[in-house]
């Protein structure tokens, strides 16, 4: 029975795939994409990766959705342009084959995987209890490959660094996004008055679970994110000036508290970014709490865009 | 009494799906975006609430049992807002197909 839904789950995503590609419309690709984000989600569970399918509807459905939407949104004057310059017959013959080429060769080598595949899944659990964590994944993200994450974060922050480099020159340092006027009957407001705390606990209760159960940092903080853009969209309060110090401060506060931690086990344990005996937990904690605010401002800053506007509100 | 639960499940989840089954139906059958919107939003709230129900016997813990129920809720609200929402744009940029 569970093998039947699998293939339709399968059969379902490559449909959603190939639909989301040939659509013309750019907002029907995007709720399409959507839609397949939401699926993979369930593919996930399906294959108990939880905290990989709580990132996927968070960021992967969610957060990229919006983003998509609000790119189309923009984009939508310039879709005739763009559909009056199609490409060439056989431009489009070549990208095609290109892409169905990269997908060969990713199966080919998916299905070469020796079986059962190469793992180091037995090495974490045999090594996880000397981080004090109980989720395997925080273990693995936080200690065992705790530079990658250091550099994710980083890399967000220059992520959000190119958006703010698309202001035009007059704007610069102002609030990004457009401004909204609170309308005091609508649903918006209501809603934006309603979820936030809702949402705020469930956002700090998922990052604190993260240690021991599926959970983490970058779901808690999506949440959170999401929480501040409802009550930016409702006009409730406006966008931050991105010239503002605590601003910038909060921003780089989580890579350098990570790297301060990195280079106290450089000095107490021996290597960069090892914590030494008996102090791990404390220390992901440290790092933990230092991201989290940084996080949820970055993905919030991220969608909000380039600022647009002066510093007065 | 355990055999009453698991009949209790089928039944109500067995309902739920039905509910899911009849919006989907009526999204893709119905005339204008209003009433696709209301087939949509039943789908949501009752398909949904029963599933909730269903499931309510099988938790393993009270915690569990209210943390489905408040899923419920979530879904309730953010569904009824977001109806609500399409809705009052309909009717500002005029009705379409």
């Amino acid at each position: 029975m569970i093998e039947v839904l699998n293939f339709g789950l399968a059969a379902l995503i490559l449909g959603l795939a190939v639909w989301t590609i040939v659509a013309r419309e750019a907002p029907a690709a995007v709720v399409g994409f959507i839609v397949y984000g939401l699926l993979l989600t369930l593919v996930w569970l399906q294959l108990h990766g939880i905290d990989v399918a709580l990132t996927e509807a968070a960021i992967g459905g969610g957060l990229t959705g919006v983003l998509l939407i609000s790119a189309a949104v923009r984009l939508r004057s310039t879709e005739t342009t763009a559909r009056a310059q199609r490409s060439s017959a056989s431009t489009r013959w070549l990208a095609a084959a290109l892409s169905a080429a990269v997908t060969g060769a990713l199966a080919i080598c998916v299905l070469a995987l020796p079986e059962p595949a190469p793992t180091l899944a037995p090495q974490v659990l045999a090594n996880i209890a000397v981080t004090e964590v109980g989720n395997p994944i925080t273990a693995v993200l936080l200690a065992f490959r705790a530079m990658d994450t250091l550099l994710e974060a980083i890399v967000l922050l220059f992520a959000l660094i190119g958006v703010w480099s698309l202001a035009p020159d007059r704007a610069w340092g102002g609030r990004p996004g457009p401004l909204q006027q609170a309308d005091p009957n609508g649903m918006l407001d209501y809603v934006a008055r309603v979820l936030p705390p809702i949402g705020i606990v469930a956002g700090i209760y998922i990052f604190w679970i993260g240690a021991d159960h599926p959970g983490g940092k970058f779901q808690g903080a999506t949440i959170l994110a999401a929480m501040w853009l409802l009550v930016m969209m409702a006009g409730l309060a406006d966008a931050p000036p991105i010239s503002r110090r605590w601003l910038r401060w909060l921003l780089v506060a989580g890579p350098l508290a990570f790297i301060a931690v990195g280079v106290l086990g450089a000095i107490t344990a021996g290597a960069f970014l090892s914590y030494p005996l008996g102090h791990a937990k404390t220390l992901i904690l440290v790092i933990e709490f230092a991201l989290m605010p940084t996080l949820t401002l970055v993905l919030g800053l991220m969608l909000l865009g380039a600022p647009l506007r002066g510093e007065a509100p | 009494m355990k055999l009453l639960l698991e009949l209790w499940t089928i039944v109500a989840v067995i309902a739920g799906a039905f509910f899911f089954f009849a919006g989907t139906v009526g999204l893709l059958r119905f005339p204008d975006s209003l009433t696709r919107l209301h087939a949509l939003s039943k789908a949501d709230n009752l398909g949904l609430g029963l599933v909730v129900l269903g499931l309510l016997p099988q938790v393993d813990s009270v915690s569990a049992g209210l943390k489905i129920v408040g899923i419920w809720l979530l879904v309730l609200l953010s569904g009824a807002t977001a109806a609500q929402w399409i809705a009052r744009t309909l009717r500002q940029s005029g009705p379409d197909s």
